[in-house]
């Protein structure tokens, strides 16, 4: 009896259906429709493949907002300019006349030009020239320097940069910041740390 | 349980019962839609009113009697966190009058001082800021000498530490802001040691080691001091850029962390006791 009931509740059951016995009875799970059109496997095929996406999508989007934080434009001075003529130039004088608008002092010696830099190798103040002591000195730390640029007092470790000073083809002089000489390589040698002109 | 009785009992009289003001208010919809609990007469319903309300469940349930003595905690964790609001309302005021531009910051400060009503107010955010940062430290100090910092307040004690370092960011960015002399040399000497980062400051060391052929990557005008300064100097790309940063961006980073780290003290078992 109770064997020809449960046959006759098998046959009514759909196919591909799960039973499930429990103490109160039996459950049966039957599949949608539209189960049939997604395996397991493509199931974690299309959760990489979403999971791809969004990763490369964040790593894309805070590329780019990185990229947002360095402009294309500065508005700070041009890195090159021209000084005018050697003659403007009276010889044994430090040239304070570029300090505010390009940060280079213009020193002038018997044999030719160096342009050094205003920025302190200490912590990156600007010192004063002090003619006469014949130094340059730092108002933040106290580090002092000769008109060469060499450190003599103060914290500073190393020598004021010098940048590159050449003529220009119009008989100007032309400073370009994008290249220093640091005389502790060695580089004050170099051709363009100082310019040699005799008038 | 008893069941909470929220309303008053039909009267069979059909007078209206007595009520008082407090019970009158109780029993408007407006404040049963607020306080979802009766009032805070048993144990109950005072831990319902603490984990009902967004602003006290960040706070421990139950506080011990050692928590609360000033000797043992000299309350400086909230000593910190009132000078963050303090700091927070008044640099909100300050922020109607402070433009961030080369042209006005600097007159802006003056103006502030000189013409606006409450001439102090700006000095108030300096002296709450400079407080802070002390009660700060000695919030640390007093967590190190009882011992907080040990499990399970290890999580947390790192979470501290992160804001003690976004305190210490806060003021300096807020330092450049008057745009005087002693905050523009400050910044210049803050701001050049970020040259000497690892890799990404173009004086760092690893920095000449990134370069595409003969160009390097890392350079003054694209390091990562370059990126704070929205400069190759201190100017006006590095007035916005922190005035930004110390109005919006670090303070947003110091509320969440601040509700992490009180949430945290709750769940990691309450203020230490004493040793």
């Amino acid at each position: 009896m109770a064997a020809a009931k449960a046959a006759a509740v098998a046959a009514a059951r759909p196919a591909g259906a799960t039973v499930l016995k429990s103490g109160i009875g039996e459950v049966v799970y039957r599949p949608s429709a539209q189960a049939e059109t997604m395996t397991r496997r493509s199931f974690f095929n299309w959760l990489s493949l979403g999971w791809i996406s969004f990763t490369a999508a964040m790593g894309g989007m805070v590329t780019a907002a990185t990229r947002f934080m360095f402009p294309n434009v500065l508005f700070e001075p041009p890195s090159t300019f021209k000084a005018g003529r050697p003659a403007e130039y009276a010889i044994g004088k430090v040239d304070e006349r570029w300090k505010e608008s390009y940060g280079v002092w213009l020193v002038r010696t018997d044999e030719g030009f160096y342009a050094l830099s205003t920025t302190c190798t200490h912590l990156g103040c600007t010192p004063n020239w002090l003619g006469a002591e014949n130094k340059f000195k730092c108002p933040c730390h106290g580090s002092g320097f000769y008109p060469t640029g060499i450190n003599f007092e103060g914290p500073a470790p190393r020598p004021l940069e010098r940048y590159k000073i050449t003529l220009a083809d119009d008989g100007q002089l032309l400073i370009d910041k994008n290249v220093k000489f640091q005389q502790e390589k060695g580089q004050w040698e170099s051709p363009g740390a100082f310019l040699t002109f005799s008038a | 349980m008893p069941e909470i009785q929220t309303h008053a009992p039909a009267d069979p009289t059909g007078e209206r019962p007595k009520r008082s003001l407090i019970q009158y208010v109780r029993d408007t919809q407006v404040w049963g839609s607020i306080f979802r609990h009766g009032p805070p007469s048993n144990d109950r319903n005072r831990a319902l009113a603490i984990i009902t309300n967004v602003f006290l469940h960040l706070h421990p349930v139950r506080v011990r009697k050692s928590g609360i003595r000033l000797k043992y905690t000299w309350c400086m964790g909230g000593v910190t966190f009132f000078l963050f609001i303090v700091e927070t309302i008044t640099g909100l005021l300050l922020m109607f009058y402070y433009r961030p531009t080369l042209e006005y910051a600097y007159t802006d400060i003056w103006d502030l001082r000189e013409q606006v009503p409450l001439g102090v107010m700006r000095e108030l955010h300096r002296w709450g800021a400079h407080a802070m940062v002390i009660a700060v430290w000695l919030h640390m100090f007093r967590v190190f000498m009882t011992g907080s910092y040990k499990p399970p307040r290890e999580f947390n004690w790192n979470v501290g530490v992160i804001l003690l370092v976004l305190t210490l960011l806060l003021s300096f960015t807020g330092y450049l802001l008057p745009w005087d002399q002693l905050a523009i040399w400050a910044i210049t000497v803050g701001s050049n040691m970020a040259r000497a980062t690892p890799f990404v400051g173009h004086e760092g060391p690893g920095a000449a080691l990134l370069k595409l052929g003969d160009v390097n990557l890392v350079t003054i005008g694209s390091d990562v001091r370059f990126a704070l300064l929205g400069g190759r100097f201190v100017g006006a790309g590095a007035l916005l850029r922190f005035y930004v940063l110390h109005c919006v961006g670090i303070p947003l980073v110091v509320g969440t962390l601040i509700a992490v780290h009180f949430w945290r003290v709750r769940k990691d078992g309450g203020i230490s006791g004493p040793l």
